[in-house]
């Protein structure tokens, strides 16, 4: 068991490329979620319309990568209306589960054979992001000091993925704080009370479902970049689930507490991949209980049992003001 | 009379939950373990009609040094471990192909910049084609790279089928698109198709609505309480076990109960009597969900198991409607169930206190009604039945780790579709379920029914937000 190897591990997935797209799609979640207090449990399909809308406008129609970008920023922009409009009328655990299965009938009709001219179907697409590593100012093999090192390419994905994060952090901390973000919280604390001042709570509640969705299509396109390949199958409901968990574990409602969330979260998870790993192949762990094959399986029972002590002993996560988030339906 | 019949059946019933958890808790960390799968490389290599292609060499590379190779076994499967997470090339030998394949596109040989992510098998797929039609031109475009779901031993047969909820057992005996047969027949069948899947659906979501009704809570771990009774009767009803299915199914009805009334005693008591608000229970079922579905994949592994009874059986012909005695049993017995649930909201004491408490809790409590034992004992029945709905769902489709899940939200789908809390709602809401579910297939591919199943559930949303059989009430 080689600890320092473990930490090391630990400390680079804390600023991993996954950690920056999974801390901007939780950016966009907490609009929807920690200011406007809407149940989206479809985030995942942001992030799916966004990867496709970059993967299919680069591999199938051969256009370049910043417009699959915009495109997918339309397609998040449709799709948070198409989903807005009917469901945010409804009661909050509405919304939660009509948009847990519009993420689900989006991937059901990705990976059909109908779609598969278009989007590869179950295979997926794959080489689209020539044109973003193309841009790639870091030539060197390797870049950083001891255990952060990192190779020219995920330190080019990196740089973006933070930037981007930083960059809507800020745009979202500035729409807060303008009388615009605090209608949203009136919204979120007391809709009744804020269309009696005659605020159009379905607008508010529209524009805010709109901004984090394309903060999500964004997460959604670094995410088929920095793979390369976008394949339905791993945009799936608990995708959302991990955002959630970052949400909650930073504070939602809080500006740095997404990003603090993914930080964490991502040290926690690969710290418990490399560690369980380590211990069940140098027999600390005796394979009766644990075989090697199964640590992924353990790991995400650990996020699971994570969320629930989170949720019941401090539901406000690190950052969180218990007072401003009175987490009930309406 | 019906007091004292009542009493046998509790009897009976607490007989069950006493010789059930040792047994359970002895037997389940021996059940089959996991295909191995640590961090590595793998795939199936099969030709165009899902023959697997044997003896073909496949190689990994990073930076230009060879990491490992593997040559394919007769399942056409390999596997390359990989010393750790990163980003490799994934090469296929072309001169080891056989005569007649090749791949889908120019090119599609190599793989570059597969990544590997830490813990997961990172599955790999070659399309092929067979050497008479034409190779796409168009370069890497091919080649399919898919995580293994993030979960490690998931292999792609469990993600791939899985999701289409149409495995082989599941499927119609006759084929909804064919136009051999009369539509009329093929109506017919996928009727009684969908009123099988429905009735499966009702008996599960029954529990969830009752459970919504009663606390207000959206459970999303409910789907885990249907894998467990499909589990645990299939670890009885195999070796070293080998009880009949019909006693397993028992023993798997009363650990569902069991473990209903042990979340509602240890979890969901304690966070009411905190006052939690709602939206933390529900991410808190959340947790629990990932955690007892994980936990469930390590100690059942990732296989797709049938149950050892009644798996292979002679359709019959009722008319023009052909379907195997097991089906007609479990949409018989289902539909027997479910009057029996309403037989029991109806007429007994306990069923119309459970009612008065989904109308109105103060109410019902101010008028003497221990609210407590009421929601404890709609946990219980909500447990056995997703365990029963389980075993049915196990009988006709798979037992595998995340069937639950994979029937939850269509078990959403009827409870939303009937009336949020109303247990008739879920009841009628699932029926509708099942029956868009199986018909969508005479027209749309299989692998698209669930889909439809949820665009029903928005499409009625949209025009009817409180349910078939929903009282009307403004929000927001």
């Amino acid at each position: 068991m080689d600890f320092i190897s473990i930490l090391s591990d630990a400390a680079r997935g804390m600023f991993g490329p996954e950690a920056a797209i999974y801390a901007l799609a939780a950016v966009g979640l907490n609009v929807h979620f920690g200011y406007t207090g809407l149940l989206n449990f479809g985030q995942v399909a942001f992030m799916l319309v966004g990867a496709y809308g970059v993967a299919v406008s680069v591999a199938t129609w051969g256009l370049p990568l910043g417009v699959g970008v915009l495109i997918g920023i339309g397609c998040a922009v449709v799709l948070a209306l198409v989903l807005g409009i009917p469901t945010l009328r409804l009661r909050g655990d509405y919304l939660a589960i009509a948009t847990i299965a519009a993420g689900e009938i989006l991937r059901y009709f990705y990976r059909s054979s109908y779609a598969q001219p278009l989007t590869g179907g179950v295979y997926g697409l794959r080489q689209f992001a020539d044109g973003f590593y193309n841009l790639n100012p870091f030539t060197g093999t390797s870049y950083g000091f001891g255990a952060f090192t990192f190779s020219a390419r995920s330190l080019w994905i990196m740089v973006v993925g933070w930037s981007l994060t930083v960059l809507c952090s800020l745009l979202v901390w500035l729409l807060i704080h303008a009388p615009w973000g605090r209608v949203l919280r009136a919204v979120r604390e007391d809709e009744l009370a804020a269309r009696s001042l005659g605020k159009n709570v379905y607008g508010f509640k529209l524009q805010s479902l709109v901004l984090g969705g394309i903060i999500g299509a964004l997460a959604g396109s670094l995410l088929a970049i920095n793979v390369q390949s976008v394949q339905p199958d791993s945009y799936n409901p608990v995708v959302t689930f991990y955002l959630y968990a970052i949400v909650i574990l930073g504070g939602a409602s809080r500006i740095w507490g997404p990003v603090l969330g993914s930080v964490i979260f991502w040290f926690v998870v690969t710290f418990l991949d490399s560690f369980l790993r380590a211990a069940t192949s140098s027999g600390l762990i005796p394979s009766s209980i644990i075989e090697g094959s199964d640590v992924g399986a353990v790991r995400f029972a650990f996020v699971g049992l994570g969320l629930m002590l989170l949720m019941i002993f401090k539901p406000a996560g690190i950052l969180g003001n218990r007072k401003e988030l009175r987490l009930d339906v309406r | 009379m019906r007091a004292r019949l009542m009493a046998l059946v509790a009897a009976c019933f607490l007989m069950l939950l006493v010789c059930a958890p040792g047994a359970s808790a002895a037997t389940l960390p021996s059940a089959v373990p996991a295909a191995d799968s640590g961090t590595s490389i793998k795939g199936t290599l099969e030709g165009p009609t899902d023959k697997p292609v044997p003896k073909v060499r496949v190689t990994v590379k990073q930076k230009g040094t060879s990491v490992g190779s593997a040559t394919t076994n007769a399942k056409g499967e390999w596997q390359v471990s990989v010393p750790k997470p990163g980003d490799y090339t994934v090469t296929l030998d072309v001169s080891t192909l056989p005569k007649n394949l090749q791949l889908r596109s120019k090119g599609g040989e190599t793989l570059p910049d597969v990544s590997v992510r830490p813990g997961s098998a990172r599955t790999v797929i070659f399309p092929l084609i067979p050497k008479s039609q034409q190779q796409e031109s168009e370069e890497g475009s091919s080649g399919g790279a898919t995580e293994g779901s993030g979960s490690g031993g998931t292999d792609q047969g469990s993600t791939g089928a899985g999701d289409t909820g149409a495995p082989a057992a599941g499927q119609p005996p006759i084929n909804p698109q064919d136009s051999s047969t009369p539509f009329l027949n093929r109506f017919l069948q996928m009727t009684v198709e969908g009123i099988k899947l429905g009735a499966i659906i009702a008996i599960t979501a029954v529990g969830l609505s009752l459970v919504f009704g009663t606390t207000r809570l959206i459970n999303f771990a409910h789907g885990e309480l249907v894998t467990i009774g499909a589990v645990v009767a299939y670890v009885f009803s195999t070796s070293p076990m080998h009880l009949p299915l019909v006693l397993a199914t028992a023993i798997a009805i009363a650990v569902g109960a069991l473990v209903g009334g042990a979340m509602e005693l240890s979890l969901w008591r304690p966070m009411r009597k905190k006052s939690a608000g709602l939206i933390q229970m529900f991410i808190i079922s959340i947790g629990l969900s990932l955690l007892l579905r994980h936990l469930i994949l390590t100690f059942f592994g990732s296989r797709r198991n049938q149950y050892s009874q009644y798996t292979v059986q002679e359709t019959v012909h009722l008319g023009p409607i052909q379907i195997t005695p097991r089906d007609l049993f479990v949409t018989g017995l289902s539909i027997l169930v479910l009057f029996g649930v309403a037989y029991m909201l109806q007429r007994t004491r306990i069923g119309k206190a459970t009612r008065a408490v989904s109308d109105n809790t103060d109410l019902a409590e101010a008028s003497g009604i221990d609210v407590n034992k009421v929601i404890l004992t709609v946990w219980v029945i909500g447990g056995g039945l997703a365990a029963l709905g389980g075993v049915f769902y196990g009988l006709t489709q798979a037992v595998y780790w995340d069937m639950g899940f994979n029937l939850l939200l269509l078990m959403f789908a009827g409870v939303i579709l009937g009336g949020l809390g109303s247990a008739y709602g879920a009841m009628v809401g699932s029926f509708v379920v099942g029956l868009v579910a199986q018909l969508s297939t005479l027209w749309f591919p299989v692998e698209l029914q669930n889909a439809w199943a949820l665009l029903a559930l928005i499409v009625v949303l949209l025009l009817r937000p409180q349910g078939i059989l929903g009282r009307a009430e403004r929000a927001g």
